[in-house]
C-alpha cells in the first residue's frame, strides 16, 4: 500500500525487457541493423565503383574500433562503475590476441616461408618441435578456451592477492602498469616462444576460410559487432542488478559496504576477472582482422589509451566508452595520417580538456549534463 | 552454533524481560557482548588498556568519555576493523570477534553507524536501504537478487521510521547532515542486527531530530541491543539505562546515570569541567 512513488525502476515484466528504455531499445535496434545488415550489404553487395560502396579500409578500421570499444566497455565496468583504475588492460587484450594468434599460426600449415611444420620464427630459432604450451593450439576450440582462460586466470590470481591485501587507488594502477610492462619484456624475448618482437603475423586462414577474403573479413566484422552489442547488454544487465549497485557502492564508500555485510574482495574479483575476460575476447577478435599481434600491444601507453577512451566517452555510462573508443580512434586514424608526429600531444590535450570541461565525457554531453554532480 | 541449546532459552523470557531473537547468537547467559582485557596500541599509544565490558542482550548502553578515551577504537575491535593486541572479544557465548572479518561480523548480526555519516551518496535513499537489507550477500545471489513485495514493504516501513519516505528517490548525497545520520541508522536497522553500535548518532542533528532519535532508540531497546557512544550529555541522560565511562582506554565507572554523575572520579575527568 505504501505507494509505488518511490520505487526506483520499473521492475514489472521480464528482467530482459527492462534493461533498456523504449528509446534505448530503438537506438540499440538501429545500431544492430546498421552494423549487422546495412554495413555488410554496402561492402559485399554494392559494386566497388558505386559511391555507396564501403571499402576494405573502412571494414578493417571499423572492425578494429569495435574491438577497442569492447575493451573500453570492459574498462568501464572496473573503472567507471567500481572505481578501480587498471593501467594494465592492454595485457589481457594482448593475451587473448596471442591465444587466437597461436591457432592462426598453426593454421598456416606448410604455407610459411620455410614450408615447415613449425612457424617461421621457430624454424629461424632452429627449434625442432613445438614447446609444450603450444600443445593442442591447432584446435580452434581449445585456442578459444585459452582466449577466455588465460586472461581470466591471470586476472583472478592477480586480483585475489591484490584485493585481499587491500591494495587500492593509485597503488593498484601502478602495479597493473608494471605487470603489463613486465609481460611485454617477457614476450619480447625470442626464448619465450611467441615470436619475440615480431609476434605473430602472415596468417593464411581461419577455420579453413582464407583470412583475407572479403567474406571472411565481413564475417569477422559481424561477429565483432555481435560481441559488442552482446557485451553492451551484459554490461547493462550487471550494472542494473543489485550487484551493480554494490559495485558503485564499493566505489563510493567501501567501508560502508563491508559493514553492511558484503565482502568487497569477491565483488571486485568478479568484475575484475570478467573485465579481463571481455578484453581477452576483444583481443582474439582483433588479431585476425588486423593480421598481427606483437608485444607492443602490452606497452604501458596502450593501456593508458584505453583509460583515455573510457574517460573521453564518459565513465559509468557503458555506451559512453563505446563512443569514446570510436571517437578517439577515428580521430587517431585521421591525425596520424595528417600530422603523425603530433598525435600524442593531441591525445594528451584531449584528455586534459575532457577532464576539465566534460567530467562525464561525451555521454554527459549527449545527456545535456542532466546528472551534473 | 548451539542452536539446540539456544532455542530452548528463547522461550524463557530472559531475566531482564528482554527478548532478543538470537539467530546464530548464543545469548543463553544473558550477555551478548563480552570484552575481556582488551588492549590496542598504535605506535606505542595505548588506545585501549585492559578494557573489560559486558553488555546484556536487549540493553541500551551508553558509552561516554573524553576525546581519546578509546570509544571508537572499542567499536573498531568489536566490528573486526582493528585486531586487539591482547584480550578477547565475544559476541554471545560462541562467536570470537577477533577471528572474523568486518563483513562476517556484520553478517553475524552486529550493525555499526559511523561517527561521520557514511552512506552511498550516488545511490537513492531507497537503494541505500535495499543494499543494507539482510540478504544472502555473496556475489551470485546478489547478481540474481530481485526485490519482492515483502522486501519493498520492509524498506517502506524503515523509510517511515526514519522519516525519509518523501526523500526515497533522491540521491543520498543531497540529504542534510541530520538526514544522513538517520539514513545510516535506517541502513543498520535493515541489516536486522542483534547488536547496534551507534557512534555519535545525534551529532549535527536539530533539537527536534535529536528528540526523535531518543524516542527511536528507547523503542528499539529490548528488541535489539544498542551501544550508543555520545558526547551530548543531555541526550545520554534522556535515554540511558546504564552508562559506561571510558577514560584512557579502560572503564572508569559503570552504573546508572545518577551513580555516574555522583562518581567523583568521573566528575573529575569528564563531567566536572
Amino acid at each position: 500500500m505504501m505507494g509505488t512513488a518511490f520505487v526506483p525502476a520499473a521492475t514489472g515484466g521480464p528482467r530482459f525487457i527492462g534493461l533498456l528504455s523504449a528509446g534505448g531499445w530503438s537506438l540499440y535496434g538501429v545500431a544492430a541493423v546498421l552494423v549487422l545488415v546495412v554495413f555488410p550489404l554496402l561492402h559485399l553487395a554494392v559494386p566497388a565503383d558505386s559511391a555507396l560502396h564501403v571499402s576494405d579500409y573502412w571494414v578493417t578500421l571499423l572492425g578494429k574500433i569495435m574491438c577497442y570499444a569492447i575493451v573500453a566497455l570492459a574498462m568501464d565496468l572496473i573503472w567507471g562503475y567500481t572505481g578501480i583504475l587498471s593501467l594494465g588492460h592492454g595485457l589481457f587484450f594482448a593475451l587473448g590476441g596471442y591465444a587466437m594468434g597461436m591457432y592462426l599460426m598453426r593454421s598456416i600449415g606448410h604455407d610459411g616461408v620455410y614450408q615447415s611444420d613449425l612457424p617461421d620464427f621457430m624454424v629461424f630459432l632452429d627449434w625442432k618441435k613445438y614447446p609444450w604450451y603450444w600443445s593442442f593450439t591447432d584446435h580452434f576450440w581449445y585456442a578459444a578456451a585459452l582466449v577466455v582462460l588465460v586472461p581470466g586466470l591471470l586476472a583472478f590470481l592477480f586480483g585475489f592477492f591484490a584485493f585481499r591485501s587491500r591494495i587500492k587507488g593509485v597503488y593498484f594502477s601502478i602495479i597493473t602498469q608494471a605487470l603489463t610492462y613486465a609481460s611485454m619484456l617477457l614476450f619480447f624475448r625470442n626464448d619465450t616462444g611467441f615470436g619475440g618482437n615480431n609476434g605473430f603475423t602472415d596468417f593464411k586462414r581461419i577455420l579453413g576460410f582464407p583470412i583475407t577474403a572479403p567474406e571472411t573479413r565481413m564475417a569477422l566484422f559481424v561477429i565483432t559487432g555481435t560481441a559488442l552489442l552482446g557485451f553492451l547488454l551484459l554490461g547493462r544487465w550487471i550494472v542494473t542488478s543489485k550487484l551493480g549497485r554494490v559495485l558503485t557502492a564499493i566505489r563510493d564508500a567501501e567501508t560502508r559496504v563491508m559493514f553492511s555485510g558484503y565482502n568487497p574482495l569477491y565483488f571486485k574479483l568478479f568484475i575484475w576477472t570478467l573485465s579481463a575476460i571481455i578484453c581477452g575476447i576483444a583481443g582474439a577478435l582483433y588479431v585476425p582482422q588486423v593480421g598481427i599481434i606483437n608485444p607492443s600491444e602490452m606497452s604501458p601507453g596502450n593501456s593508458i589509451e584505453i583509460a583515455i577512451w573510457t574517460a573521453v566517452g564518459g565513465r559509468g555510462t557503458l555506451v559512453g566508452p563505446v563512443l569514446g573508443a570510436a571517437a578517439v580512434n577515428l580521430g587517431k586514424s585521421w591525425f596520424t595520417k595528417a600530422f603523425p608526429e603530433y598525435w600524442l600531444f593531441a591525445l594528451g590535450l584531449l584528455f586534459v580538456l575532457v577532464t576539465l570541461f566534460l567530467p562525464r565525457g561525451l555521454a554527459g554531453l549527449l545527456r545535456g549534463r542532466r546528472k551534473a554532480p | 552454533m548451539s542452536n539446540a541449546a539456544g532455542r530452548e532459552h528463547w522461550d524463557d523470557p530472559v531475566a531482564t524481560g528482554a527478548r532478543v531473537l538470537g539467530e546464530g547468537v548464543d545469548i543463553t547467559h544473558r550477555g551478548i557482548l563480552y570484552l575481556d582485557g582488551i588492549s590496542v596500541s598504535f605506535d606505542g599509544f595505548k588506545a585501549l588498556n585492559n578494557l573489560s565490558l559486558v553488555v546484556d542482550a536487549g540493553e541500551l548502553r551508553c558509552v561516554i568519555g573524553p576525546n581519546g578515551a578509546g570509544k571508537t577504537t572499542m567499536m573498531d575491535v568489536i566490528t573486526g576493523k582493528t585486531r586487539p593486541d591482547a584480550g578477547s572479544a565475544f559476541f554471545g557465548q560462541t562467536i570470537d570477534l577477533t577471528r572474523f572479518t568486518e563483513p562476517e561480523i556484520a553478517g553475524a548480526g552486529i550493525g555499526r553507524k559511523f561517527q561521520k555519516p557514511t552512506v552511498f551518496e550516488q545511490h537513492s535513499v531507497f537503494e541505500n536501504l535495499e543494499l543494507a537489507m539482510k540478504a544472502d550477500k555473496r556475489v551470485a545471489p546478489t547478481l540474481r537478487a530481485r526485490l519482492d513485495e515483502p522486501a519493498r514493504e520492509r524498506i517502506a516501513n524503515t523509510l517511515e521510521t526514519i522519516k525519509l519516505l518523501p526523500e526515497a528517490a533522491r540521491p543520498a548525497g543531497l540529504l542534510s547532515h541530520g538526514q544522513k545520520q538517520w539514513l545510516e541508522i535506517g541502513m543498520v536497522l535493515m541489516q536486522e542486527p542483534q547488536l547496534l553500535l551507534l557512534d555519535e548518532p545525534v551529532a549535527g542533528m536539530t533539537d527536534d531530530e535529536t528528540l526523535r532519535s531518543a524516542e527511536l532508540f528507547v523503542s528499539l531497546a529490548g528488541r535489539y541491543t544498542l551501544i550508543v557512544v555520545e558526547h551530548d550529555m543531555d541526550f545520554v541522560a534522556r535515554i540511558a539505562q546504564r552508562v559506561t565511562v571510558l577514560h584512557e582506554g579502560s572503564v572508569l565507572a559503570e552504573g546508572s546515570m545518577e551513580q555516574i554523575q555522583q562518581n567523583e572520579q568521573v566528575v573529575e575527568v569528564f563531567l566536572g569541567r
